[in-house]
């Protein structure tokens, strides 16, 4: 980061009670409660949502896409950790 | 209240929106940041929806056929209302920043009053304004304390754009005739208290942003009775052309 510019922020919002807070995109910001502002004025124009999450793009510690296959691969083929081999008594009816 | 004091309130209002969003349009393309161009310009549609409201009701009580795009590009300056403050020139990114701080401090009261108006058609223009303009007032404070308090020149350059604009605040919280008149007639309508939170406000402001109240006095300003500075007919040349040169044009 050179001093010229912002920190990086992520933005995170909830489009309404109930769901959770989903990426949307990131911003440039002096801080956190400017960050929030922007957020708003930049991911909230056209109703998008109810409550906004700013988060230092520092922050966040991400998967290297180089190590897809060591991290994703092994789970492609076990199917039986899907609880789609449980019968469900008639009872319970839809989960 | 009689419909002429309605429809000249009205014209105040839309007014002050049209041309501060004027003005404010100004900047799309040209803010510091992306963020930050998002967020003028934003505030821009704003004041200009609101001016919508407040113009095409003008025009339904005056009742001569005129809707809001009649009023908004086919008066002349002298038929205009608005505040002189919100036509001064855009200056620099704190030049604005202040010039706006001190139009949402006093809009912000203002709307609260209207929006308790006996008045059902007034009143609900203004409770629908009164939500945005409480987010400007926390727009422009939080930069004018950010730019005030920052930097050594940061704050030079604000206490230099404020002795540019306080001259012109004054007219916002000063009573002329047709407050004291509507006054009279609707204890709703108050220009005293709004005077009253706009300096608490610009009091608490400043002294957050390190901000000095300059000495200067008051420039008798008469916008509001259509005496307006030089710089609005530059204002309306460029935003009256288009529907002056062609009336019949469509989007």
């Amino acid at each position: 980061m050179n001093s010229k510019n912002w920190p990086l922020f992520e933005v995170f919002i909830r489009s309404k009670n109930g769901l959770s807070h989903k990426h949307v995109g990131s911003l440039h910001a002096a801080d956190p409660a400017m960050a929030l502002e922007n957020a708003r004025d930049v991911y909230c124009r056209r109703n998008e949502g109810v409550s906004i999450w700013v988060v230092p793009s520092d922050h966040i510690t991400a998967s290297d896409p180089g190590d897809a296959e060591e991290l994703y691969e092994p789970a492609r083929d076990k199917i039986y950790r899907h609880p789609t081999f449980y019968t469900i008594p008639d009872e319970i009816g839809h989960m | 209240m009689s419909p002429n004091h309605s429809f000249e309130l009205c014209l105040r209002m839309g007014d002050n929106g049209l041309i501060l969003g004027q003005r404010l349009a100004e900047w799309c393309g040209h803010g510091p940041i992306l963020e930050q161009d998002i967020a003028l310009t934003n505030i821009s549609l704003d004041l200009i929806g609101q001016a919508r409201l407040w113009l095409s009701l003008a025009g339904q009580i005056e009742g001569q056929g005129r809707d809001e795009d009649k009023l908004a590009y086919f008066r002349d300056a002298n038929e205009f209302r608005h505040l002189n403050l919100c036509e001064q020139p855009n200056g620099h990114w704190g030049t604005t920043i202040l010039r706006q701080f001190l139009f949402d401090a006093f809009h912000l009261p203002l709307l609260e009053q209207i929006s308790k108006f006996d008045d059902p058609q007034l009143a609900s223009i203004a409770q629908k304004c009164v939500k945005e303009v409480r987010y400007h007032l926390r727009w422009s404070s939080e930069w004018a304390v950010r730019l005030g308090d920052g930097t050594e020149e940061s704050h030079e350059k604000m206490q230099q754009a404020l002795a540019d604009v306080w001259p012109f605040a004054g007219e916002a919280i000063l009573a002329n005739a047709f407050d004291l008149e509507l006054a009279e007639i609707n204890p709703a309508y108050n220009i005293q208290m709004v005077n009253k939170a706009w300096w608490s406000t610009v009091n608490d402001v400043f002294n957050q942003a390190n901000l000095e109240v300059p000495a200067a006095n008051w420039a008798p300003q008469k916008g509001r009775e259509g005496i307006h500075t030089e710089r609005l007919g530059f204002i309306l040349a460029e935003m009256q052309f288009l529907p002056r040169a062609y009336p019949d044009a469509q989007w």
